[in-house]
């Protein structure tokens, strides 16, 4: 195998990684105020067809992403409306809403399949001018890349330094206790939403506006519940999503790597590592106590009597 | 004393006037008034169930009051919520202790800051707090995971993050139900020292020796009523107990084990072992404990000197990691908690919402889940929920307390669910049975029925470890004594020839007895 082939792969991987990653940083800002998105698949999907079709329209890529930032943060919010204020079951929900995710994103989709578009500028890497021409093409990154671990960064920076991130952490883990304190669960459970949805939104954009450049339906092939499996891998914990998602976007990286090589492996196989990955993390992960999830996930805040 | 004749002048800082709360089927509080004067410790004082806690949780914004007026400085007010009561210098520790255990103590204190800046400076806070702790004697590492903590030390901390807001009345739910017999000295000091500065408390308990130590006023309820209310200076032990039960208790005096040497094997035999603390728990080392039928070993100890890890090495929840525990005779150092506990053994933990029933499931649901064998008809498939009801009746009518069957456990004080607990533990003729702080949240009543179980349980052979830091309970009713520290064994004596003075020296650690 070339070089050149192993540089495409990784490059490929730094894209797909990204994408992750905000999806991750999203879903661990919700969870971490109690609240499980099963439907994040969904959000990802709605975000980056909207995004796509803004884009398409309007010709600038920014407009595209702010469109889908703001499409993932109103996806969370009838997620919000069902599990905070209906007090319906989160798990229930969240697979309705991503089968709702389904549908609309094809929808707005569709007037889009083939559409050319102008993605986000890429940026070379700093440094890499020096290399073969076509070196150099593949480590070519747009804004979003740059900006993933940053991002994730101040998230870390905004749930364990901040008063907002102890409120949020503190609804997640009794939200009885986060009112006793003065806090509002059910408000501050619809900004983590927001939160979390708006950074959904940017994996999404990501996804369809700088990576793919196209719209295909159930592009996100998967990605929403990698990333919720990368949000029990990395522990709630913003830092550990940069690896964790480093790690799965290398899997993805390998596998492709392995197709390519030729080996006597069905590629139907192959594509199963990532996945197979998420369960062995799962596995070894278990219920430690260390890696206990927030302890008021999933529960309803019923408010005073 | 009341300090200064101008306190007493002065408004209420908090008036309650015929405040109503009914829950389904239950009137839990009718038409209560009180008055809280700055510069006082006011006592609610009740038996379980006789609506104090729900009364301080109307108070607090925490439930809605159905009918009823609340006057702050003498103005009429709202409290809608534990913020509101807060922002108007409110301050509350409730009976299950608010502290959420995924966080440390700093970030749990700065939860509650009124005044808390976008981006707090913890570092500032745990200042304050280590300043604070320093001041009344209430030492908590700021920076340790609450969930790490012993409950003795979550309700120092709990107290400090109420006095870091520096409130104008604080309401504390039976604050001293786990501290040390000497840090509630120590407590009563602070209480005393906050007092003295003006501030009014509302004191709930049902221990009458509290209340006619630090109380300036006393406010008795009795099945949600107002049963009456007195001055200390005209308060008697015995006059309270009447206005709390309507009739005068009778306490009879213990008895002593009877059997000098007890036939058959001990029904405990620790050797040299060990356990290895996970966290901040204690490890426990070289323990060698011998446990007896007909007798009664108590556990001293200041809470967090490895009791809990005590009880937990006989259930088998922590793994003996050297050393041997035999159990009835039997080698059991490598059994299951489910064989243990069908050997025989009841437990009875400090904290049982956490480790005892399962909170969302109805008391008699609870009652059968240790003996689901038992009650498993047709091979599993189902349960016999006759024999449970008619099981629990009895064992309720042999201990002189009840609980409503159908509520789920966590809707229950925690005093009734301590019961429903000691009732579960104590049916089944267990032949050891270890309980820690036995007597938690329990009134005057209910404290001697508890005990007078287990010294019949006792007197019918069974081998009882009492885990307590009640010097006084473990002094009356134990065979024997042990004293821990560190997570040793330091000290064992036969009651009757303890000295009180060298026990309270060896939980302190001053000095060890051996080893």
């Amino acid at each position: 195998m070339s070089k050149l082939a192993l540089l495409g792969v990784l490059s490929s991987a730094v894209f797909s990684g990204a994408s992750l990653l905000y999806a991750t940083l999203g879903e661990i800002v919700s969870e971490r105020s109690g609240i499980v998105n099963l439907g994040l698949e969904g959000v990802l999907l709605v975000s980056a067809s909207t995004g796509f079709a803004v884009t398409s329209l309007t010709g600038n890529p920014y407009l595209g992403v702010l469109a889908a930032v703001i499409a993932g943060g109103l996806m969370n919010m009838i997620l919000g409306y069902l599990v905070v204020n209906r007090k319906a079951n989160q798990l229930a929900s969240g697979l309705a809403l991503m089968f709702f995710g389904f549908g609309l994103s094809a929808l707005i989709g569709k007037g889009f399949v083939g559409a050319k578009i102008v993605g986000l500028p890429r940026l070379a890497v700093p440094g890499s001018s020096g290399l073969p021409k076509l070196y150099a093409s593949l480590l070519r990154f747009d804004i979003l890349i740059y900006l993933a671990v940053p991002v994730a960064i101040a998230i870390w920076w905004l749930l364990f330094r901040t008063r907002w991130g102890l409120g949020v952490r503190a609804v997640g883990e009794s939200p009885d206790t986060a009112f006793a304190s003065g806090r509002n669960p059910r408000l501050i459970r619809f900004q983590a939403l927001w939160l979390g949805g708006a950074l959904a939104g940017v994996g999404g954009a990501h996804l369809s506006i700088a990576y793919a450049m196209n719209w295909t339906e159930y592009m996100t092939a998967g990605l929403g519940f990698i990333a919720i499996a990368l949000v029990i891998f990395s522990k709630w914990h913003p830092l550990y999503a940069i690896a964790g998602a480093l790690l799965f976007s290398g899997a993805v990286a390998f596998q492709l790597l392995l197709q390519s090589s030729g080996i006597q492996v069905s590629p139907f196989l192959l594509s199963t590592i990532p996945y197979v990955l998420t369960l062995v993390v799962l596995m070894a992960w278990g219920s430690r106590r260390r890696m206990a999830a927030p302890a008021g996930l999933g529960q309803v805040y019923e408010g005073v009597e | 004393m009341i300090p200064g004749s101008e306190a007493v002048s002065a408004p209420p800082v908090l008036s309650v006037r015929d405040l109503v709360k009914r829950f389904p089927g239950v009137l839990a509080n009718d038409s209560i008034s009180l008055d809280a004067m700055p510069g006082e410790v006011h006592a609610l004082l009740g038996e379980n169930g006789a609506g104090k806690s729900t009364l301080v949780k109307c108070i607090y914004g925490f439930y809605r009051r159905d009918s009823g007026e609340l006057l702050i400085d003498g103005e009429p007010t709202e409290i809608r919520s534990p913020q509101e009561a807060r922002s108007r210098g409110i301050g509350m520790v409730f009976q299950t202790l608010t502290l959420i255990p995924a966080l440390s103590v700093v970030e749990n204190v700065a939860l509650f800051l009124a005044d808390l800046p976008a981006i707090p400076k913890l570092e500032r806070i745990a200042a304050g707090l280590e300043t604070l702790g320093e001041r009344y004697d209430l030492k908590v590492d700021p920076w340790a995971q609450v969930r790490d903590l012993s409950i003795g030390q979550q309700q120092k901390a709990e107290l400090l993050k109420l006095l870091l807001s520096q409130p104008r009345l604080l309401i504390l739910d039976e604050p001293t139900r786990v501290l040390a017999p000497q840090e509630v000295q120590g407590f009563f000091q602070v209480l005393k020292r906050l007092v003295d500065d003006g501030l009014s408390v509302i004191l709930i308990t049902h221990k009458l020796n509290e209340v006619l130590e630090c109380a300036d006023r006393i406010t008795v309820l009795r099945q949600g009523r107002v049963a009456g209310q007195v001055e200390r200076t005209d308060a008697t032990e015995t006059g309270l107990v009447r206005l709390m039960f309507d009739r005068d208790l009778t306490i009879a005096p213990v008895s002593r084990s009877t059997a000098e040497s007890a036939e058959g094997p001990p029904v405990l035999e620790l050797q040299q072992a060990y356990t290895r603390g996970e966290g901040a728990a204690t490890s426990l080392e070289q323990i060698d404990l011998v446990i007896r039928p007909w007798e009664i070993v108590g556990v001293a100890g200041v809470s967090g000197n490895g009791q809990k890890e005590l009880g937990e090495l006989i259930l088998g929840s922590a793994p003996c990691i050297q050393g041997t525990k035999r159990l009835f005779g039997e080698d059991f150092t490598r059994r299951s908690i489910g064989d243990v506990r069908r050997a025989g053994v009841a437990y009875i933990p400090e904290n049982p919402l956490a480790m005892a029933v399962n909170p969302h499931m109805t008391v008699l649901q609870n009652m059968a889940i240790t003996q689901t064998r038992r009650y498993s008809r047709r091979g599993g498939l189902s349960i016999d929920w006759q024999a449970v009801e008619s099981d629990t009746e009895l064992t309720w009518e042999r201990l002189g307390f009840r609980v409503p069957p159908h509520l789920l456990a966590r809707s229950l004080s925690g005093g009734n669910l301590q019961r429903a607990v000691i009732a579960r533990e104590l049916s089944h003729e267990p032949r050891l049975i270890i309980a820690s702080y036995l007597t938690h949240g329990l009134d005057v009543q209910s404290v001697h029925a508890a005990r007078a179980a287990l010294v019949q349980a006792r007197d019918q052979g069974a081998g009882v470890l009492l885990i307590s830091e009640d010097l006084e309970e473990l002094s009356e009713y134990s065979d024997r004594m042990v004293v821990m520290h560190a997570g040793r064994i330091v000290g064992d004596f036969r009651t009757a020839d303890a000295d009180i003075y060298e026990v309270g020296r060896l939980m302190t650690g001053s000095q060890f007895a051996y080893g």
